[in-house]
């Protein structure tokens, strides 16, 4: 009995916080789609209905039925990416417009990111080393850290939190406003116009955010080794780069165009087959988030496991 | 069955003199799971014609004109619009299609993230991909003067009142010149005055390019205003078909309360 009471209670909380999110999202997106309002409130009521009729008996297996039914789904959307991907024509202006909005708008959030990690990272760490009397390891120890995995991590959790759960939103909402329909009727494929530019330029600026980060996260560490002690810049990035490896950097770096396409995919797998009603819109924007920030731990483990492997 | 294949062989000759309905549906019919949404239309308009749909809310309206260019396969029935088959069409008569027939969606569909300008010039673009610049430019004024919102260009939607939204749709859905023009719920969440402007200019645009317009709506005013004919369409199949006057003194209780 134990474990059934204790998962119904973790999934009333559960519940509890996806209900909060959902609330505030709606209230962020309300606006969107005033004109709506009677068909939301009768497709509502008409869920309600539904869900007051069948009572899911066994949460389990319909959770897992569900679950195996979105992997399908995503799958199949990422084979659409693909094929349409190397489909000319190309949307190419469009494409840089994305990786402008993904990367370029990102900047400023990633590098604060970056500063505070490598800054708190050594402030933290500094103890420890010292009671070793390994001061000295301090610059190796936090960048191959960074390069390796924070750095990476966090900006990947960064994108999906901004860049994702946006896409979400916004694809979500011009599904609802029939945008998407108006597009396919000026003679525009939308799956491409939208989807292929938009989780192409993820696929392509995560990477280059996270370089940027793992950068900014280095000269945060910097000043943290210097606020206690001196050591040079130029001593410090010796140091820094001596520990690094090549089989450090570049499996770092590829794992990247993983994170970047998964969020990109994700965001606008959500936001593309969002239901009717901001509800809809607010859920797309949250789960994306979720379920793209799930998958860069995913991915990210993977990656490791593939690395000890080759190396 | 032979029917089918006599339309068919009809949409091979090229001019469609002789087949003047612009839009031909017999026995068409969707279902979405078990909703079935429409059972059994038949339906036709001729060249420069306003049929008003009349129907209850989730009737099917907006999934009736989503056929006609392509955005909503039935299951089954023949669907001609001008004069080939909808349903059998490659790409390019398709895209055609959707540029002969200019479509209104009920909430706009306003690109949030463009202005007004580049709202209108979308379809231009993607129809000609090298028009010269001066050329859009005069297309984009011109369909801005049609709804009388010359100085909103450089605005992005949402600084623009729901009726000035309507317009600015209206503008992008007749850049192209359309012959056919496709109305869903134009007036659905507006004031009664801005109802009557925007049926007004509906009638004016119908008036200035000869276009055939079908025009969905639950506004009987609306209706009165723009309606050559009108029909009412309930549980999936036409119900009733006729004038205003006509429908208006109808037996029928549910034609009859769409006029009160
Ligand atoms: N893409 C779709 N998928 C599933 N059901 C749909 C879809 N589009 C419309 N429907 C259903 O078809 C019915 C008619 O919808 P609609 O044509 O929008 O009604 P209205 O007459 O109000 O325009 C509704 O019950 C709606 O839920
Ligand atoms: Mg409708």
């Amino acid at each position: 009995m134990l474990p059934s009471i204790k998962r119904s209670g973790l999934q009333q909380a559960l519940d509890y916080l996806i209900a909060m999110c959902r609330s505030a999202m709606i209230a962020q997106t309300g606006a969107l789609t005033m004109e709506n309002k009677d068909t939301q409130a009768a497709e509502v009521k008409k869920k309600e209905v539904a869900s007051d009729e069948t009572p899911p008996q066994y949460p389990l297996i319909g959770a897992l039925k569900a679950f195996v039914m979105e992997v399908g789904a995503i799958s199949k959307f990422a084979f659409q990416y693909f094929r349409e991907l190397v489909k000319p024509p190309y949307e190419f202006r469009e494409l840089v417009k994305q990786m402008h909005l993904t990367g370029y708008k990102s900047l400023a959030l990633v590098g604060i990111t970056g500063f505070i990690m490598g800054l708190v990272l050594t402030i933290q760490s500094r103890p420890v080393m010292a009671e070793f009397g390994a001061e000295a390891w301090i610059p190796g120890m936090i960048a191959v850290s960074i390069v390796r995995e924070i750095g990476p991590v966090i900006t990947a959790l960064i994108c999906a939190g901004k860049v994702g759960s946006g896409m979400g939103a916004e694809l979500g909402s011009m599904k609802v406003t029939e945008q998407i329909d108006a597009m396919e009727v000026s003679g525009t494929n939308p799956f491409k116009y939208l989807v292929v530019t938009r989780v192409l330029a993820t696929t392509l600026m995560v990477p280059i955010l996270v370089v940027f980060s793992d950068t900014i996260a280095l000269f945060g560490s910097y000043i943290g080794v210097n606020l206690e002690g001196k050591v040079s810049l130029t001593l410090f990035f010796t140091k820094a780069f001596e520990s690094l490896d090549f089989s450090d950097v570049l499996p770092a770096f590829i794992k990247c165009f993983f994170f970047g396409f998964i969020i990109g995919l994700i965001g606008c797998y959500k936001g593309y087959n969002s239901n009717k009603g901001t509800e809809g819109v607010g859920q797309a924007s949250n789960s994306a988030v979720v379920i793209a920030s799930l998958m860069v731990f995913i991915i990210d483990m993977i990656a490791v496991q593939l690395t000890t492997l080759f190396t | 069955m032979i029917h089918t294949q006599e339309i068919q062989a009809g949409t091979n000759e090229p001019a469609n003199d002789l087949n003047e309905n612009l839009v031909e549906m017999k026995g068409v019919k969707k279902s979405f799971g078990d909703n079935h949404v429409l059972k059994d239309i038949n339906f036709t308009i001729k060249k420069g014609e306003n049929v008003v749909v009349l129907g209850k809310s989730g009737t099917g309206k907006s999934v009736l004109i989503k056929c006609i260019v392509g955005l909503i396969d039935p299951d089954g029935g023949v669907l001609n619009v001008f004069g080939k088959d909808v349903l059998t069409m490659n790409d390019k008569d398709l895209s055609e299609v959707r540029t002969k027939a200019g479509f209104l969606f009920q909430s706009g569909a306003l690109y949030d993230s463009m202005t007004v300008r580049e709202n209108l010039e979308f379809p231009v673009l993607r129809k000609y991909k090298s028009k010269p610049q001066e050329e859009i430019d005069t297309l984009v004024e011109e369909a801005l003067a049609n709804v009388g919102l010359e100085d909103t260009a450089d605005k992005m939607p949402s600084e623009l009142s729901g009726g000035m939204r309507k317009r600015i749709s209206l503008a992008r859905t007749i850049i192209l010149k359309p012959e056919l023009l496709l109305y869903d719920e134009p007036t659905t969440g507006l004031d009664p005055i801005t109802s009557q402007e925007i049926s007004e200019l509906i009638l004016e645009v119908q008036k200035k390019y000869k276009t055939a317009s079908i025009i969905i709506t639950h506004d009987i005013k609306c209706a009165k205003i723009t309606a050559d004919r009108i029909m009412v369409l309930d549980q999936g199949a036409f119900v009733a078909e006729g004038t205003f006057e006509e429908l208006k003194n109808s037996k029928d209780d549910l034609v009859r309360s769409f006029f009160t």
